[in-house]
């Protein structure tokens, strides 16, 4: 009896060596980071300051939320250009509400579920009907934003009521503003999805091979459908949180914000190809793209100059490792 | 397979007499040749640019930074119009193309000598070459009294009763339409879309051939940056933001496959006339101009879902074409 072995331990990841810790891409993000913290504090002396650094954290709170479901949705293969859109018609919608007299629960309540329904638009397009999502995308981009347009031409929404400004202006503690609380809660809940459920693990055997994944008893069409919704979700929170910041609608409100969310993702490790990323990444990079923007405005850099250093830190991050392993790989 | 994807383009066709049809019966004089031909001039740049990002995207590729480029060399060529009035317009065309093909050829290398993903590559220099705009401009403006005539008059000079602005359209549908059905690199570029793997094998360089390509959409993104700046005699930082995107409608509205290997010139020119059209019809017919993102984006939409049952289709084709032989 004593000769049935014991079942082999079979750990679930392996453990990795403290090497490929210290080379890995959120080890790099750290020290990208670091340095550019650095220089600012030594550019500017009104950097290191509890208010300047309260302000920084506008620069990515929201663009990072959306940008956690971003990272899910890439990872899986897909992805949503119509985010920024999302924003403007949920926006709108609650510019809407407001005219007819609702109050700051309902507001909220419309532009999250506004958020989900353009998210699950997009997810039936995609799934059901098995359309590439870039193209549909781009053209419930057109449609949802185009909507706000008709509805509000060159006019704006204004009139939110006073209670409707603390989520996009208030302070949960001191300097800690609501939207930073939030960013860090939502960073929590999608580390733990990605990372630390089975539902994560599927999103990244999707991303890996769609086909292997369908056979191995994933349930691919729904899995893409919930990060299409739970996307949505994030914007219609965003728009929520943009809304009440402004305290105004316009048919441009977040206009270009999509292509700032796949930045953030993409700097943040996750592959455009699918099936590799992690959420720190995301989390440093939102930072990191926040750090930028903000010490360059701190020094008068105009924004779209901004938007230089940020492309070329997007092509300069993601080829130096390519060139770095090719150094070394030409030895 | 031919008449399959001659069927696509016809049917397209259809769509556009139709709704120029329907246009007419608000506003009978919409479907007057001359008319007609103003809506062909102001769809021209479109035209050009949907060309130049066919070719990109037939390679499974995409160029975000078009629009950019189109932004950048349009500032160049201004501001060289502004401080050198005497530099005749065909050599100013000449470096627009050049200027375009710089911006491009970085692009490509990218793709081809790291392997970046373009839509990484394009997205970073979308951004880099508009904020390049602010830079070299200082983010003044160049207005119309700074240019020279002749600068804003070229294309606007008629030959044969057409504007030449649609002649260099007519011009570069012509080029396109010899190089992808005329020369081995159209063959190529129609080889690497549909398998990249087999086209290695049959001793096609992708990476290379994606360079070009690259180059290609980058010296039309420096053409269309003259047209569009002399054609709009205003050039700033903001010059066809977002415009990137209404390129790819085009092309997607054309029935070229996001996913490399399908489409065709005629397909392209048809996809951006679609489009002029729309917005060409809707101030004559009295609908707010505030309609037409919406209307767009439900045609791109329109046209994904038909494509996609097209290509669907045509896989059965093949299928029943093996099973029959």
């Amino acid at each position: 009896m004593t000769d049935i072995p014991a079942p082999r331990h079979i750990p679930d990841r392996l453990d990795k060596p403290l090497r490929s810790a210290i080379f890995s891409w959120e080890a790099l993000l750290v020290v990208v980071a670091v340095a550019i913290f650095a220089i600012n504090s030594l550019a500017s002396p009104y950097f290191l300051d509890p208010y300047s650094l309260s302000d920084l954290t506008f620069n990515f709170t929201e663009k990072g939320l959306i940008a956690f479901a971003m990272a899910l949705l890439i990872i899986s293969g897909e992805i949503d250009l119509s985010v920024a859109a999302i924003i403007a018609l949920a926006s709108t919608m609650m510019g809407m509400a407001v005219q007819a007299g609702a109050g700051m629960p309902v507001l909220v309540l419309i532009g999250i579920v506004v958020g989900l329904g353009c998210g699950a638009f997009n997810g039936l397009l995609v799934t059901r009907l098995g359309l590439p999502s870039i193209v549909v995308t781009i053209g419930t981009m057109s449609l949802f934003r185009g909507i706000a347009f008709i509805i509000l031409g060159d006019q704006a929404y204004k009139g939110y009521p006073d209670s409707f400004a603390f989520f996009g202006q208030g302070y949960v503690w001191w300097v800690v503003s609501f939207e930073l609380v939030l960013f860090l809660i939502a960073a929590v809940v999608y580390w733990f999805l990605l990372h630390r459920t089975s539902f994560g693990r599927r999103v990244f055997a999707i991303g890996n091979n769609p086909v292997a994944a369908q056979f191995s008893g994933v349930r691919v069409g729904r899995t893409k459908f919930i990060l299409f919704c739970l996307t949505g979700l994030m914007s219609g929170i965003a728009s929520v949180l943009i809304t009440s910041r402004l305290g105004s609608t316009r048919p441009s409100i977040a206009q270009g914000y999509e292509l700032e969310v796949i930045t953030m993702v993409v700097l943040g490790g996750v592959s455009i190809l699918g099936g590799a990323g992690s959420i720190l990444g995301v989390v440093l990079a939102a930072f990191i793209m926040g750090l930028v923007t903000f010490g360059l405005g701190l020094l008068n850099v105009p924004g779209i100059v901004m938007s230089i250093f940020i492309g070329l830190l997007l092509i300069i991050v993601i080829a130096l490792p390519i060139v770095w392993r090719r150094l070394r790989g030409g030895r | 397979m031919k008449a399959f994807f001659k069927y696509r383009e016809i049917w397209l066709l259809a769509a556009i007499v139709v709704l120029i049809g329907l246009i007419s019966t608000r506003f009978p004089a919409f479907a007057d040749p001359g008319n007609l031909r103003q809506v062909f001039n102001d769809t021209s740049i479109l035209m050009i640019l949907a060309l130049g990002q066919m070719v990109v995207i037939l390679t499974r590729s995409i160029d975000l930074s078009m629009a950019s480029n189109l932004c950048f060399t349009g500032m160049v060529v201004a501001m060289l119009n502004a401080a050198h009035p005497a530099i005749p317009i065909p050599l100013l065309i000449g470096i627009a193309l050049v200027v375009g093909l710089v911006l491009g050829a970085i692009n490509g290398l990218l793709v081809w000598r790291l392997n970046i993903p373009s839509i990484v590559v394009t997205l970073g220099t979308l951004t880099i070459y508009r904020g390049a705009t602010f830079v070299q401009s200082g983010g003044a403006w160049v207005n119309a009294d700074k240019m020279s005539s002749d600068f804003i008059g070229f294309q606007r000079a008629a030959f044969l009763g057409i504007p030449v602005l649609s002649w260099i359209a007519i011009l570069v549908i012509v080029l396109f339409f010899v190089l992808m059905t005329r020369t081995a690199l159209g063959r190529s570029i129609y080889a690497i879309g549909v398998n990249p793997t087999a086209s290695v094998y049959a001793g096609i360089d992708v990476g290379r051939t994606k360079f070009i390509v690259f180059c290609i959409s980058g010296m039309i993104g420096g053409l269309s940056g003259y047209l569009w700046i002399s054609r709009y005699v205003i050039a700033s930082v903001e010059v066809a933001n977002g415009y990137e995107l209404n390129i790819i409608a085009a092309c997607v509205i054309g029935g070229i496959s996001i996913a490399g290997g399908i489409g065709s010139v005629g397909g392209a020119v048809l996809g951006a006339l679609f489009l002029g059209i729309i917005s060409n019809a809707l101030p004559v017919i009295n609908i707010s101009p505030f309609w037409q993102m919406a209307i767009s984006g439900s045609a791109i939409i329109l046209a994904v879902v038909l494509n996609a049952r097209g290509e669907r289709r045509q896989g059965r084709i093949i299928l029943r074409k093996v099973e029959a032989a």
